[in-house]
């Protein structure tokens, strides 16, 4: 490995990617060659540093100077000045007071409690060896050399570590009754296929660190008894896919993935599977069909995948950042990753605000945390000054809360925080709107499979859309609200189940604003046109 | 399909329009129907009638199965789309910072609806559940670009960058 004076991260985080973060790093590059810096510095292209909003921002190593907002035109002067004669640019450097929104970005940092994020952002997530100096593998190299299949899966049950998708099953009790399931095939699954709307940590997680799901995916395997593990991946997350089959080349080609790793006589290999566009996917069986090649539509439960998942095999099946916990859990002992929390809720939690705040984003933190906090002080609050409505937790398939809740603890004793999406409205948005808008979003996906849902997702739709209209008549409330009841009782898998969830959860909120719609027939926020159902969509 | 046809039929060989090799690139196993319909798509563009009954015949799977399984995913197309693929998202998240006003925009741009292909076959403009983008709603993509924080005067330039490659 040639040895670099200097190291500059470039954050190539979505957001910074949006502000033109790969044209300044291309022409960095060029720069370097052009002063014929090459070997002396190198550019690394990194996952989120956390400050996106005043991207596109790059940090100079040794000495860890930030710089944001960085345009083609600063790179020569950054190059010429720092990297050549040493001499900080101090126009473009990250000063957390210079401005407001910049020190509340500050302080929502401190707050946070990275784990799983732990490396994103200050590691260049497509070089194995970044990985490896800041202790990469040795979770995978103690498990497999120092500990038995059943010290990993006691450890991760004491850890508490439950799912991180929306379920939160106990990951170690799914792992004991898969290794316990009878079977000569087992695998594991790797759920990436984030669609959810409202989610979007996964996606950071596979770009920042794909490392830490290939250790992850390693460690379980060796736990459960499974040679194959899948990484079952959105098609849309073209970066995703191709940092983590990176990321499975180097592992393999180091021989940390392939026959008799680390001599333990243990054979692991992993591959990616794209995903072809279909919420349902995320649906575990539903997942396990796609990944046999079939349309995705969800199985009859029990059994459940522990006993009988791809092939009829025994299967695990976890979402992208319960599996980065494991490695930190093998590494530091479940003891420490119990430590943090609450009583029930062990670990931290990724969640993803974004709607009406100020700055949507990704943040860490422990379990106990307020809503308060992650929305107000951590996301800044909600933009242009207005007043908080409501706030779907885990996305549209979540429940709706109001304002009033602003003080529960996100726990799974208090309230649940789903896959961690945070949805916010503000005050200005009619409730009728957004239920319209989820329920559009289910029937688009439901898979058709069962009438529950394939029927009651379109009849949810069309009322919601005649209440828009101001076509409603007095008993459609208590219509649709029995409908929701049926549907969460008797559809066949989650979709169905939970599709009419936050419109009866928020029933009962905002009892008032839906009597206004269906019952006098106006928009109290003027949002819905009320014109008698004309031109409404037709699906 | 309009067209019966059997799997066993051999007609259909030879106007492969260069799937043929991809297809027989695969291990001959059912398991592999998707990433064999996205190699296929990535390299003819879309799934024809030939090429679903050659994949269902190489890895032996149902033509029914194929054509099921290539109408249920939204990223496979069995008709030929345009060039670029504009996706909107018009999740909750998108919606509420506007995602409307943006359809409004492309749909003026483009002269097309959503579902709509322009007639000089370049762009193919749709509207799609969450992109995973919503940190910087509202957001599209074209192709494999990625576009977020849009309003809608910034639709203009954005589609001017691919019709100058076009021209
Ligand atoms: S609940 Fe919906 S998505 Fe689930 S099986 Fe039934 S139709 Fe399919
Ligand atoms: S809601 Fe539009 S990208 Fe997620």
């Amino acid at each position: 490995m040639p040895f670099y004076r200097a190291h500059v991260l470039v954050c190539n985080g979505t957001p910074c990617i949006l502000k033109g973060s790969r044209a300044v790093q291309t022409a960095l590059v060029d720069e370097i060659k052009k002063k014929g810096l090459e070997n002396e510095i190198k550019v690394v292209e990194t996952g989120c540093l956390g400050i996106s909003e005043v991207g596109p921002v790059m940090v100079v190593y040794p000495e860890g100077i930030t710089y944001c907002g960085v345009t083609v035109n600063d790179v020569p002067t950054i190059v010429e000045e720092h990297l050549l004669k040493g001499r900080v640019v101090e126009r473009l450097v990250y000063k957390e007071r210079t401005a407001s929104h910049v020190s509340a970005a500050a302080a929502s940092r401190s707050r946070e409690q990275r784990v799983v994020l732990k490396n994103v952002g200050s590691i260049d997530p497509t070089s194995i060896e970044e990985y490896i100096a800041v202790g990469g593998y040795e979770a995978m190299g103690k498990a497999l050399t120092q500990m038995t299949p059943l010290e990993v899966i006691k450890a991760v049950k004491d850890s508490g570590l439950r799912g991180r998708g929306g379920a939160a099953f106990p990951t170690g009790l799914k792992w004991e009754l898969t290794a316990d399931a009878p079977g000569e095939n087992k695998t594991i699954v790797c759920n990436a296929d984030e669609g959810e709307p409202g989610n979007f940590k996964d996606r950071l997680i596979l770009e920042g660190d794909p490392h830490s799901i290939v250790e992850a995916m390693i460690i379980a395997g060796y736990a459960i008894g499974a040679n194959k593990g899948y990484v079952y991946i959105r098609g849309e997350y073209h970066q995703s896919v191709s940092h983590l089959e990176r990321a499975i080349a180097v592992a393999r080609e180091m021989e940390l993935l392939g026959e008799d790793i680390l001599g333990s006589r243990f054979n692991f290999d992993i591959e990616v599977f794209k995903g072809a566009g279909a919420y349902i996917c995320g649906e575990e069986t539903a997942l396990l069909e796609s990944l046999e090649g079939t349309r995705g539509e969800s199985r009859m439960k029990p059994p459940y995948p522990p006993t009988s998942g791809l092939h009829g095999q025994p299967t695990v099946i976890n979402n992208v950042e319960t599996l980065a916990n494991i490695p930190q859990i093998i590494a530091n002992g479940a003891e420490w990753f119990a430590s943090i929390g609450t009583e029930k809720s062990k670990g931290t939690k990724i969640f993803s605000p974004c709607g009406d705040v100020l700055y949507p984003g990704v943040y860490e933190v422990p379990f106990g945390t307020t809503m308060r906090e992650v929305i107000y002080e951590m996301a800044g609050g909600i933009k242009s000054g207005k007043d908080l409505k409501a706030v779907l937790i885990g996305g549209p398939s979540g429940i709706c809360i109001s304002k009033e809740d602003l003080d529960r603890q996100f726990a799974f004793e208090d309230l649940p925080p789903g896959a961690g999406a945070l949805i916010v409205i503000d005050e200005d948005k009619c409730i009728v709107d957004i239920m319209q808008n989820c329920a559009k979003f289910f029937l688009h996906e439901s898979c058709g499979q069962c009438v529950p849902c394939r029927e009651g997702t379109k009849r949810l739709y069309e009322l919601f859309t005649w209440w828009q209209g101001g076509a409603g008549s007095p008993g459609d409330l208590a219509l649709a609200q029995s409908l929701g009841d049926v549907m969460s009782v008797s559809a066949k898998c989650g979709l169905g189940q939970f599709a009419a969830t936050a419109f009866r959860t928020s029933l009962p909120l905002f009892e008032e604003e839906y009597r206004a719609h269906v019952v006098d027939r106006v928009c109290p926020s003027g949002v819905c046109k009320m014109n008698n159902g004309c031109e409404s969509e037709v699906v | 399909m309009e067209q019966k046809q059997c799997s066993c039929c051999k007609s259909h060989q030879g106007t492969s329009g260069g799937y043929s090799e991809v297809i027989r690139s695969f291990e001959r196993k059912p398991g592999n129907l998707i990433p064999a319909l996205h190699a296929v798509q990535a390299a003819a563009g879309y799934l024809s009638e030939e090429a679903m009954l050659e994949v269902a015949e190489w890895l032996n799977v149902p033509v029914s199965d194929v054509y099921g399984t290539a109408t249920f995913y939204t990223l496979f197309a069995t008709k030929p789309k345009g060039k670029y693929i504009v996706r909107l998202c018009d999740s909750p998240p998108c919606h509420i910072e506007g995602s409307n006003t943006i359809m409004a925009a492309i749909t003026e741009e483009l002269g097309i609806k959503p579902g709509e292909t322009t007639e000089d076959g370049n762009f193919t403009f749709e509207i799609v559940s969450c992109l995973g983008l919503c940190g910087v709603a509202p957001a599209i993509m074209v192709n494999e670009d990625v576009y977020g924080n849009l309003s809608p005067e910034m639709i203009g330039d954005i589609f001017l960058k691919y019709r100058k490659k076009e021209s």
